[in-house]
């Protein structure tokens, strides 16, 4: 019998719980959650404001799902330290856990720039967790006007979470475009009149000089009132458990595609971590659910003594505003091919034969049939790209690759 | 496990599939009623062109990229059959970007719905395989994924 402990009680954990138990039936696994709150999916928590779920539907599992798989969640709780020479986790209350294999899945932590006058301010939150939803929900009333600054993914659901609840909302950004991770400057524009014609103000090119109180002063010169802030200027990984054991930390925990780290018998998993960005061949942070996931799971097999890779993440992403829906997957590089609409995009990229990326806004339907073909880098060559840069369909591939996918085993 | 497997060269492209799908999971009795001037959604789709033609429903993936990619843990293999726990999906989309056979659809009212082989309608069984007047569309047995 093995002793599992599991840093983390995110989707990584649940991955990592369920590859375990895709191997080990009996060996007992000890989860270390900080948060108070049975495993919720993270990205949740705007549509939470939005009404679009509740405490009930956010769990990511069924209630009773530690306990069908014999895992022991320690709630409230922190690991400070990893003994590797004793092979015990140390938690904030002193307890040691003893291990024989440990996943860290810590996940990440906002990242707050040092503001001049930020500590005058009053009602500031960042939107990471379920507790800081909670904590909006509470402050949030008719007449607040909120300044969010930081216009990524986290802070523009966090400002379509607040909409309606809120009198006004303003987002700012030292980036000249909204969510500059994933889009280019077309992409961002589209998404941003749309958004802003819902009654959303944007200040880009332009971040906040110093805070008081109640009062943003920005580098352009403006004012802006406010009684609610956000800061959601970025993320880090949370690496510090790793690092001080003297693992290899890069901007994550740097993981090899068996989710091991570089000391043995510690995997990582999720969003605390730099693994393979199979689309670059590099090392790279891709903090998305799904590859949490299946981190989590392939750690939680080869920790249970089973044989797995991943080694095909990539970066994807699929994003909503106010009903308008955008996908973006792989790299913008390359030759674009372009359709563009009154209120949609596609940007289909490729390079060396094959599909390299794309960003899709409003022209959505069966993206997955081109972003499986960016994950497997198929070559263009074997079909109709005529057909399918019109279109995503699997109308494009020849009969015989298609009855292969369709007609026999999958 | 039984899927449901559909013979190109027998595909007509009549799309009656489609609405049938549609009808199946409206838990209406009536088909003109459930379907008549409606927008259909429907779990099946028929793709190709004038030379060929197939319909393309949920694969029961072995190892379903889209279970692990659902952010609200709304998808689930329950004895292989996926399924999708519409009451908790938000819609955001994410198993559209990654399904590699484009399986799963924005229902009607906004949350996803993909092929669960009608095992919890009325039906039982896939209706489509049933009332495919071509015989194109089968449920049987062809092994699994290594």
């Amino acid at each position: 019998m093995k002793k599992y402990v599991i840093i983390g009680n995110g989707v990584a954990a649940v991955g990592c719980i369920e590859g375990i138990r895709s191997v080990d039936l009996d060996s007992k696994i000890t989860v270390i959650s900080e948060e108070n709150h049975h495993v919720y999916g993270r990205p949740l928590i705007s549509y939470y404001l939005e009404n679009k779920t509740d405490l009930e539907r956010m769990n990511y599992r069924s209630k009773d799902f530690y306990e069908k798989n014999g895992c022991e969640v320690l709630y409230g709780r922190k690991a400070v330290k990893i003994d590797t020479a004793a092979k015990k986790v140390i938690l904030d209350d002193g307890k040691k856990l003893p291990f024989n294999e440990v996943c860290v899945a810590t996940g990440s932590s906002p990242f707050v720039p040092p503001f001049e006058g930020l500590d005058s301010v009053e009602n500031k939150f960042t939107f990471q967790t379920l507790d800081d939803a909670l904590s909006l929900e509470k402050a949030a009333t008719k007449d607040s006007k909120v300044l969010i600054v930081g216009a990524g993914l986290i802070g523009l659901k966090c400002a379509e979470g607040l909409y309606g609840r809120v009198e006004s909302i303003t987002v700012c950004d030292l980036a000249d475009r909204i969510l500059s991770s994933i889009f280019d400057s077309d992409s961002a524009e589209l998404m941003q009149r749309h958004i802003e014609s819902k009654g959303i103000n944007f200040l880009l090119g332009n971040t906040v000089s110093r805070f008081d109180k109640t009062k943003a002063y920005m580098k352009s010169g403006e004012q802006i009132d406010f009684d609610i802030l956000v800061l959601a200027v970025g993320v880090r990984p949370n690496t510090a458990l790793v690092k001080e054991t003297g693992g290899e930390v890069n901007r994550g925990i740097i993981i090899n595609d068996r989710m091991e780290t570089s000391i043995k018998h510690i995997f990582a998993a999720g969003d605390c971590t730099e693994g393979d960005d199979s689309s670059v061949g590099a090392k790279r942070v891709l903090a998305l659910l799904p590859n949490a996931y299946m981190q989590g799971h392939t750690a939680g097999i080869n920790m249970a003594g089973g044989e797995k890779v991943f080694d095909k993440a990539i970066p994807m992403n699929s994003i909503g505003f106010f009903g308008l829906h955008a996908m973006t997957a792989g790299n913008a590089e390359g030759e674009v091919y372009e359709e563009k609409g009154e209120n949609s995009l596609k940007r289909l990229f490729t390079k060396d034969g094959c599909l390299a990326g794309f960003i899709l806004i409003g022209i959505t339907e069966r993206a997955g049939i081109y972003t499986s073909l960016i994950r497997e880098k198929t070559p263009l060559c074997t079909l109709n790209f005529d057909l399918l840069k019109k279109s995503a369909t699997t109308a494009s591939f020849s009969p015989e690759i298609r009855r292969k996918k369709f007609g026999g085993v999958v | 496990m039984k899927r449901v497997y559909v013979n190109e060269k027998w595909c007509l492209g009549c799309h009656l599939c489609e609405y049938v799908c549609a009808f199946a999971n409206s838990g209406m009795k009536d088909m003109a009623y459930a379907l008549k001037g409606k927008p259909i959604y429907p779990r099946i789709h028929v793709e190709g062109d004038e030379k060929i033609s197939y319909a393309v429903s949920c694969r029961h993936c072995t190892d379903p990229i889209c279970v692990k990619s659902c952010i609200a843990g709304a998808i689930s293999q329950v004895d292989g059959v996926v399924q999708i726990d519409r009451n908790k999906c938000v819609g955001c989309l994410t198993c559209v970007l990654v399904c590699p056979y484009g399986a799963l659809a924005e229902g009607e009212n906004g949350a996803m719905q993909k092929c669960e082989l009608c095992i919890s309608n009325s039906f039982g069984e896939p209706a489509c395989v049933k009332n495919c007047p071509n015989r194109a569309i089968v449920f049987e047995e062809r092994g699994e994924a290594q």
